[in-house]
């Protein structure tokens, strides 16, 4: 019975081992991703090949580039005193030399802080709307911004802007006034709108100027000429996303109206605007109107074009509106109406909300759109960043310098483009508007 | 019917616009600036600089008439225009003149409406090849492919030429300058055509501009000049005559350097005198101040020093004077007397 200590089976446990090489870490991961078939793996070394190509092409150009010197000309002496002659460089010298003139245009240079306050102004003042989580207090500040940042941009005296916002501010009175009183809203709209118009044509002159004899504030002023570079479609972007969202609100609603005359204006609105290319509309604005307008007349053409730009996008903005409204159920009106509420509280409780949130998306792609689409101006003698581009290179210094004028606006474009598409899926987030 | 009346408005709103305007140089003296037309950008003739200030051969012309009439260089509002909205902007009055290298011809002369003020430039179409292919003369390019812009009068007299002489081409159509030299150095096309000032200017700035060269052959005329607004004729004079009184004073020697000197009293050349107001009644008959021509002239120079310092071959456009040199010395510059 010798054998009866004999085992069929280990009595030890093996060590445990490594997976085969090619089953593990990095391999595992090429061979089932990169190398998985024939097909594949041809198509992987291609890609490489393509990618190294590319990078090697632009790394070494990026990788020199020469951020200083006065011309084009310069830039290759310095090339080829410390890389050699022929080397790949890039000249970024140009962005050096004139980044104000990009940036700014022709905006005097001691008053820099001025559009670049602007813009911060913008940014907090818009924030409340932008966050729900701030203090609702905050939103009187929003409505005070448009006219304190058209004084900071254009100049001239402060009660000028404060007068103008006091006819708004009659407006809101005279609508408070009648609606309470007479309780027709009708009648109170209409009063918003006179009581407005005649504040401006009569007291206006006197108001602002008793004010600036009294305690004069003012700024030097600044002609729309001498805007330019990012400033000007900063402005004119900023102006026609904040000027068409209501107006292609009130499009919108105008288009589901009953009322025949709302209807088909709004209607033949939207279809005239969207049908024309918006390059047409602008050598409307710059060209057609000098023709109609007495001689003398100085119609600014920036405000020709903001107000062109407006409408463009306004066209676009109600088309997208409308998508969000068709989206809703029959049933949200009918509750609406159920409740006893009237069109206007309707909308602005029920419809509306539920409607925007449905429209996010399209609506900041039509303002991203609306941004780029800034850059036509230059077709119109306005000169934008493209338009600079090419201003700068006719001078002697820069003729002949193409990439590093692009890449830099590009970049700036990216950034703006990028942060309201950012902010529009942080929205899309909080307010979750699918039906979970 | 509509579009009857729709052209009744337009002429109706065109006729008040004519009658309604009140003399250019009155304008321009209440606002004491000149609204000036320029290029939005062409090496040489106007380009902001790094300051934003205007610079260019064009510019110069504006600051001329500006210093003329308003007695400051400086008082000169430049309105970049492109090739579609210059004519536009000079018609509707939002400019006051136009010196943006405008080819005078018969068809904007005379159905257009405007009046041309004299030539400051006298351009002509070249070609532009690489030395590589051994070429010297634009008669030796049969069968080339040629980069050419579209809807430029360039575009035409190509056509013309090459017909003329029997031989034939491919035209490569490019939208824009910086396009094209782009294409030509990527060797899409043999040859480049456009304005010889325009290829002398972008050649001068290529890597190695020896490696090109422009062909001696000028296949058209392109006479740019300052324009203004048929109907205003005293305005026209104006300008017509401060870019005489540039070409004249390069004729007499007067220069910025010495005008002060030569306007302190009246000297031995009666023209010289006549010119700088120093003798005569040239000043008040245009509307303007006796001293109009040399505060012209010191502005930016005689018509030759402007030349120089913009264009000339000091520069990196480096032209030659050519068919922009005085009549003296065989060009065309040849102003009517001052007298």
């Amino acid at each position: 019975m010798t054998n009866a200590n004999l085992s069929y089976v280990r009595e030890e446990m093996l060590a445990p081992q490594d997976p085969p090489l090619g089953q593990t870490g990095v391999i595992r991961w090429l061979r089932e991703n990169l190398f998985s078939s024939w097909l594949n793996a041809i198509l992987t070394i291609l890609s490489v090949w393509f990618v190294w190509t590319v990078v090697s092409h632009l790394f070494p150009w990026f990788y020199n580039s020469i951020w200083s010197g006065g011309s084009l000309n310069e830039c290759r002496e310095i090339r080829d005193a410390t890389l050699g002659e022929g080397a790949s460089a890039a000249c970024f010298a140009v962005i050096s030399d004139r980044w104000q003139q990009l940036l700014f245009g022709f905006y005097p240079s001691d008053g820099y802080w001025r559009p670049i306050l602007a813009l911060f102004l913008f940014l907090g003042s818009i924030m409340p709307v932008l966050f729900a989580a701030l203090p609702r207090k905050l939103l009187l500040g929003t409505a005070a911004a448009p006219f304190v940042l058209v004084w900071l941009l254009w100049g001239g005296s402060i009660w000028v802007a404060v007068s103008v916002a006091l006819g708004f501010v009659a407006g809101f009175i005279a609508y408070r006034v009648v609606s309470s009183s007479i309780g027709s809203s009708l009648l109170a709209i209409l009063a918003a709108i006179a009581a407005p118009i005649l504040y401006w044509s009569v007291l206006h002159g006197p108001v602002s100027g008793a004010f600036s004899g009294i305690i004069p504030i003012e700024l030097p002023k600044v002609q729309s000429k001498e805007f330019g570079g990012f400033t000007l479609s900063v402005i004119i972007g900023i102006a026609g996303i904040v000027l068409s969202l209501p107006l292609g609100i009130l499009l919108a609603l105008g288009r589901q109206s009953n009322l025949f005359l709302i209807k088909y204006v709004s209607v033949g609105f939207i279809e005239v605007i969207r049908g024309v290319p918006l390059i047409a509309w602008l050598f409307t604005a710059s060209l057609l109107l000098n023709y109609f307008l007495p001689p003398g007349t100085n119609f600014d053409l920036m405000l020709r074009v903001i107000i062109m730009v407006t409408l463009f996008s306004a066209a676009y903005i109600a088309e997208v509106i409308r998508g969000g409204l068709a989206a809703l159920p029959r049933g949200q009106y009918e509750a609406a109406d159920a409740l006893g509420l009237d069109y206007w509280l309707s909308m602005r409780l029920i419809i509306l909300p539920q409607a925007l949130k449905i429209s996010i998306p399209g609506i900041v792609n039509t303002f991203i759109g609306l941004f780029k689409d800034t850059t036509l101006v230059v077709f119109i003698g306005l000169l934008d960043p493209i338009g600079l581009a090419g201003a700068i290179r006719a001078s002697t210094d820069w003729q002949g310098i193409y990439w590093e004028l692009f890449i830099f606006i590009g970049l700036m474009f990216f950034i703006f483009c990028y942060s309201m598409g950012r902010y529009s899926l942080y929205l899309e987030k909080k307010l979750q508007r699918e039906h979970r | 019917m509509k579009k009857t009346i729709f052209l009744g408005a337009l002429t109706v709103a065109g006729l008040a616009a004519t009658a309604a305007s009140a003399s250019t140089l009155d304008d321009v003296l209440a606002r004491g600036k000149l609204n000036c037309g320029v290029s939005t950008g062409l090496a040489g003739f106007a380009a902001p600089d790094a300051n934003g200030v205007w610079q260019g051969f064009d510019v110069d012309m504006c600051r001329a008439v500006a210093a003329a009439v308003l007695g400051d260089p400086m008082a000169v509002e430049f309105v970049p225009t492109t090739g579609q909205t210059r004519f536009t902007a000079l018609a509707s009055g939002e400019v006051d003149m136009l010196a943006r290298n405008t080819t005078w011809t018969f068809s904007r002369d005379v159905d257009l409406k405007f009046e041309f003020a004299g030539t400051n430039y006298y351009d002509g179409q070249g070609f532009m090849v690489p030395t590589s292919l051994g070429v010297s003369s634009a008669k030796d390019l049969d069968g080339a492919t040629v980069c050419i812009q579209t809807g430029t009068t360039t575009e035409l007299n190509l056509a013309d030429f090459f017909r003329s002489n029997n031989i034939s081409y491919e035209p490569v159509p490019i939208e824009t300058n910086a396009e094209a030299l782009q294409q030509y150095n990527a060797g899409a096309c043999d040859a480049y055509t456009t304005d010889a000032s325009g290829l002398a200017a972008s050649r001068a700035t290529f890597e190695n501009p020896a490696d090109h060269i422009i062909l001696p052959e000028i296949i058209s005329k392109e006479p740019l000049a300052p324009l203004v607004r048929h109907g205003d004729n005293q305005w026209g004079d104006i300008v017509r005559w401060t870019l005489n009184a540039l070409i004249t004073a390069e004729e007499l020697g007067v220069t910025s350097a010495n005008v002060a000197e030569h306007a302190a009293a009246a000297g031995d050349n009666p023209e010289v005198n006549r010119l700088l107001g120093t003798e005569g009644e040239l000043g008040a008959m245009l509307g303007l101040s006796a001293d109009w021509a040399v505060k012209a002239i010191a502005a930016g120079g005689n018509y030759g020093e402007s030349f120089e310092r913009n264009i000339g071959s000091s520069t990196p456009i480096g032209l030659a004077r050519g068919l922009n040199a005085l009549w003296t010395n065989g060009g065309l510059l040849y102003s009517p007397p001052f007298r």
